[in-house]
């Protein structure tokens, strides 16, 4: 059942041929024989999850359904959920019970969406391998010793064991689209302001977009159909005419035009990544697509922007974690400033403490100009980039991430080069553009995703892209052995 | 050896709005504590701001009344720092690009020179909630219902030499923000908060170190706490210290101020434009669009009112002393058919707002409305009552006993205009004084104001004076 695509589930849904409470408890069973070893759930919510699946039910016997209604999902744990804890992966959150809930959970309980539970993440997102969480690391379902990449690593989990049909997954700095690499599933991060940003825990508000974490582009393309759109509750979300992103999906790649930037197949990109991805490239030329070569010459830029910028804007958002209102406070405070201080020092974890410094640092007096104003220079210079680009080709094609999955433990003491296992798509999030990372092969037995950008609100176009591939290619129907 | 005093101001002006400056909460005072902060106020993760567009336009007209520059593109920023009632940790505000800029606001002094004071800037903010101490024994509580309340903090240039004319300027941007009608003003529920920042210098020297004097809720202490913090620099200086950048406390009890911080607390305040929310953009259209909605202010009416009605100077500043004053005044003279503008005046100065004043009233709640205050005049001035009668039923009116001419009616009030009637009594007080007719015709003409009032005493103050006299001197001749 959990290998069928969505549009099969709903076809079986609607039919009668399964209810959502048979399809739900599948899950949950998975769930519960492989999530011990896997670590992909934060809160699993059985409960929830059965009393949603009888609603459904009631409103596939009743006629009142949509293409979702009665597809479970899973919740990256930053996005609030009224009633169910969410910890964004900390201590700092390991009894906040959400009041509300985010607009993406709302609009996804509206459709009559079963919540399966809350899937694991590094600390308020902060890393590349969700191994930062408080409730430990998520392995990676193609091989336990790997990281699942991060921040939403358990989500990308998930999907890939078939401990859920589809997820939520956000990405600042390449958090959805690194971590579909590593598990060989698919994934999409939005134009900036596509998703609404309200209920989900901030860390870097201005590069912050949730997203569909799937098997396929176009169960990608179905839950961005539920989870876009406008919300006045949100100042940065766009006020756009609605869009049905299933709606491309078929068009022909003949004569699109594929930007293959030079400076992204130099030094330090593993040598199988690479093949992986010329050949993936090679897949879409077939398909009729014209390869033309691009320079994107700051991309060194950014991730020096962002380490900058994210930190700054995240040293602010986190502030509110005071031990005051809600959240772990510490024990017998002596004082005001001892509330403060020992809250936040036992309540946030190493990661989440670095950036909290490294941005207030930046955007203290006398270091503003030179690092926070700076760091803003260089993301005009890296998004100018992109807009240049695209004068000159339809999308941007290149590797997700310079290796497959690395080991866990494997960069936990070397931040830097965790840093630079994002530099392929921190410059995505810099410009504010959609990007979609599609399974492509293998490099040491362990996944590896194709990098698919595109101009601003190309949404519909990329999931096509992705979906033609995945005609042609059955990358991201393969599944780990142990989870079949 | 003289000194100088060098003063500015920053005045905090609540917005009348009914809801936050970022979210859908009430910004009704005094209700119970918490009970009006949502999770927006409250900062509980995830949550964002959404701007409530009423503060623009009410920002934009004080910007026009000040005839300042308008912020074309105005930002929002973050300033961070950790306070109990600061739920985010960060007020949102507005630090490089405010959306009101350099403006002037003329003041006139007790001799009645005119100053002109420059007013540096003006920006959006949210309020911050408050601490409550002694609710829960050795705890502080912390009640959010004012965390993000609107604000327009107005910062003056450091142009005031005197604690009278820090005081004459803020009384005049509380009388300006009340006539826009974008504040209450009210100042002991914290609608309008003055904080002063005083130094002082030898003449030709550069600025001295400042003071800031905070929550200071009456003109009176404003003024009493400069003209002592003025005191106590001098002194200091004189006696060899040296001034401190701090913040200090007004204690009204024991008149003196005491120091609450001093700069080495001082915060980095890490301001960056808030992420959260977009640039306010405002065209010059929406500039004309809140032009064309402004209402008088204080200084054209007054004028106005000299010129059109021939009113005193006086007369017109003690009228437009607020605009609900001013707007009932001239209500009063719409609705009296007989044009007396002088007796229309006279009365709202002194009857109305002497009846005002004894009951600690605001216009707006007054017991006496325009309606029934001109319905009297009318019957002064058709000759109904007399001046004197009219004390009697204003005071009747104001206890709630009704219209004037229900006042006039059930006591029996209407003037009498009868010849008849006032032959007979004049004829009886005649009859009852005849030594004093006597006198009269002997040449005593000043006995004639006794028989008025005799004859007026036996009316019962309700004969026509003017009647009276004249069959006074008919009959006595």
């Amino acid at each position: 059942m959990h290998n069928l695509t969505i549009k099969q589930m709903s076809e079986k849904l609607h039919a009668g041929d399964i209810t959502s409470v048979q399809l739900t408890q599948h899950y949950l069973d998975r769930i519960a024989q492989f999530d011990g070893e896997l670590n992909a759930y934060v809160t699993v919510t059985p409960e929830l999850a059965i009393q949603m699946a009888e609603e459904a039910d009631q409103r596939l016997a009743s006629g009142d359904a949509e293409l979702l209604t009665g597809i479970p999902v899973a919740h990256k744990d930053i996005f609030c959920t009224d009633g169910v804890k969410t910890s964004c992966g900390s201590k700092m959150l390991d009894n906040f019970i959400a009041p509300y809930d985010a607009h993406v959970v709302t609009q996804l309980k509206k459709v009559g969406m079963p919540i399966l539970g809350k899937t694991n993440m590094d600390e308020f997102a902060m890393g590349s391998s969700s191994e930062s969480s408080y409730y430990g690391a998520t392995k990676n379902p193609w091989d336990h010793q790997a990281v699942p990449g991060g921040s939403s690593g358990g989500a990308a989990a998930v999907i890939a064991a078939g401990l859920a049909p589809l997820a939520t997954g956000t990405d600042t700095g390449g958090s959805i689209r690194q971590p579909a690499s590593f598990c060989g599933i698919t994934g999409i991060k939005p134009t900036y302001g596509v998703v609404s940003r309200f209920g989900i825990i901030a860390y870097a508000s201005s590069f912050d977009q949730a997203g569909p974490m799937t098997r396929s582009a176009e169960d990608s393309a179905w839950l961005l159909n539920a989870m876009a759109g406008f919300d006045a509750r949100d100042s940065t979300s766009l006020e756009r005419e609605k869009i049905d992103y299933t709606a491309a999906l078929g068009h022909s790649l003949k004569g699109l035009k594929v930007g293959v930037p030079a400076e992204y197949f130099g030094e330090g990109l593993d040598a199988e990544v690479e093949a992986v991805v010329k050949n993936a490239i090679a897949e879409v030329e077939k398909l009729g697509a014209e390869i033309v070569e691009i320079h994107l010459p700051n991309k060194d830029l950014a991730v020096p922007s962002y380490y900058v910028l994210a930190p700054a804007e995240a040293s602010s958002n986190l502030s509110r974690f005071d031990g005051v209102r809600f959240g772990y406070r510490c024990e017998q405070p002596k004082d005001l400033t001892d509330l403060y201080k020992r809250s936040r020092s036992e309540g946030f974890g190493e990661e989440v403490k670095r950036r909290i410094m490294v941005g207030a640092y930046a955007l203290s007096a006398g270091y503003y100009d030179e690092y926070y104003l700076k760091a803003q220079k260089l993301r005009r210079m890296v998004r100018d980039d992109f807009i240049k680009a695209f004068q000159s080709c339809d999308v941007i094609m290149g590797p997700v991430a310079p290796t497959s999955a690395f080991n866990i433990g494997e960069k936990s003491d070397d931040q830097v080069s965790m840093y630079l296992s994002d530099l392929y798509t921190i410059p995505v999030n810099l410009g504010g553009l959609p990007a979609l990372s599609v399974p492509a092969g293998f490099a040491q037995n362990r996944p590896v995703g194709l990098h698919i950008v595109g101009p601003y609100f190309s949404e519909a176009q990329l999931l096509n892209i992705g979906h033609q591939f995945q005609q042609v290619t059955d990358w991201h129907t393969k599944t780990p052995a142990q989870y079949q | 050896m003289s000194w100088e005093v060098v003063i500015g101001l920053e005045i905090h002006a609540q917005l009348t709005t009914k809801s936050k400056i970022f979210s859908g909460a009430s910004t009704a005072y005094g209700a119970a504590p918490n009970s009006q902060a949502c999770p927006i106020d409250l900062g509980m993760p995830g949550v964002l701001p959404v701007l409530n567009q009423a503060v623009i336009g009410k920002s934009i007209m004080l910007g026009l009344a000040l005839d300042a520059e308008i912020g074309k593109r105005s930002v929002f920023d973050r300033k961070n720092y950790f306070y109990p009632d600061l739920p985010k940790g960060y007020q949102t505000t507005q630090f490089e690009f405010p959306i009101v800029g350099q403006g002037k606001l003329e003041i006139e002094l007790e001799d009645g020179r005119k100053k002109v004071i420059g007013v540096t800037r003006a920006h959006l903010e949210e309020d911050a909630g408050k601490s409550v101490h002694g609710l829960v024994p050795g705890q502080t509580g912390v009640d959010l219902n004012r965390s993000g309340t609107p604000l327009l903090e107005i910062v003056s240039d450091p142009d005031m030499s005197s604690a009278k004319e820090a005081v004459a300027y803020a009384k005049k941007m509380h009388e300006l923000v009340q006539y826009l009608g974008i504040c209450d003003g009210n100042m002991q529920e914290g609608s309008f908060r003055v904080d002063s920042n005083v130094s002082v210098r030898r003449p030709g020297e550069p600025l001295g170190t400042r003071a800031e004097l905070k929550n200071i809720n009456s003109f009176r202490f404003i003024e009493k706490a400069i003209e002592f913090e003025i005191e106590r620099q001098i002194e200091l200086i004189e006696s060899g210290g040296t001034v401190v950048q701090e913040t200090r406390l007004y204690d009204a009890e024991n008149d003196t101020t005491r120091s609450m911080r001093t700069k080495e607390d001082a915060n980095d305040y890490r301001y960056f434009p808030c992420p959260d929310l977009l640039p306010v953009i405002i065209v010059d259209e929406d500039i004309e669009a809140i032009r064309a909605t402004m209402p008088e202010l204080p200084e054209a009416k007054r004028t106005r009112f000299v010129t059109e009605f021939g009113l005193s100077d006086y007369d017109a500043v003690v009228l437009t002393s607020s605009r609900a004053m001013a707007e009932f005044f001239e209500k009063v003279v719409a609705l009296t058919q007989k044009k007396d503008i002088k007796l229309c005046a006279n009365w709202v100065t002194s009857g109305f707002s002497a009846a005002l004043n004894r009951d600690g009233l605001s216009v707006e709640v007054s017991p006496v409305s325009a309606e029934m205050l001109a319905g009297m005049i009318e019957r002064i001035l058709d000759n109904s009552i007399s001046g004197k009668i009219a004390k009697q039923v204003f005071e009747a009116m104001w206890q709630g006993e009704g219209t004037a001419d229900q006042v006039i009616e059930s006591k029996g009030l209407k003037q009498i205009t009868d010849t008849g009637a006032i032959e007979a009594l004049v004829d009886e007080v005649l009859a009852n004084n005849p030594e004093q007719v006597e006198s009269y015709k002997a040449g005593q003409t000043k006995m004639l104001g006794y028989f008025v009032g005799q004859i007026m005493k036996v009316s019962g103050g309700q004969a026509n004076p003017g009647q009276v006299n004249k069959m006074l001197v008919a009959k006595l001749k």
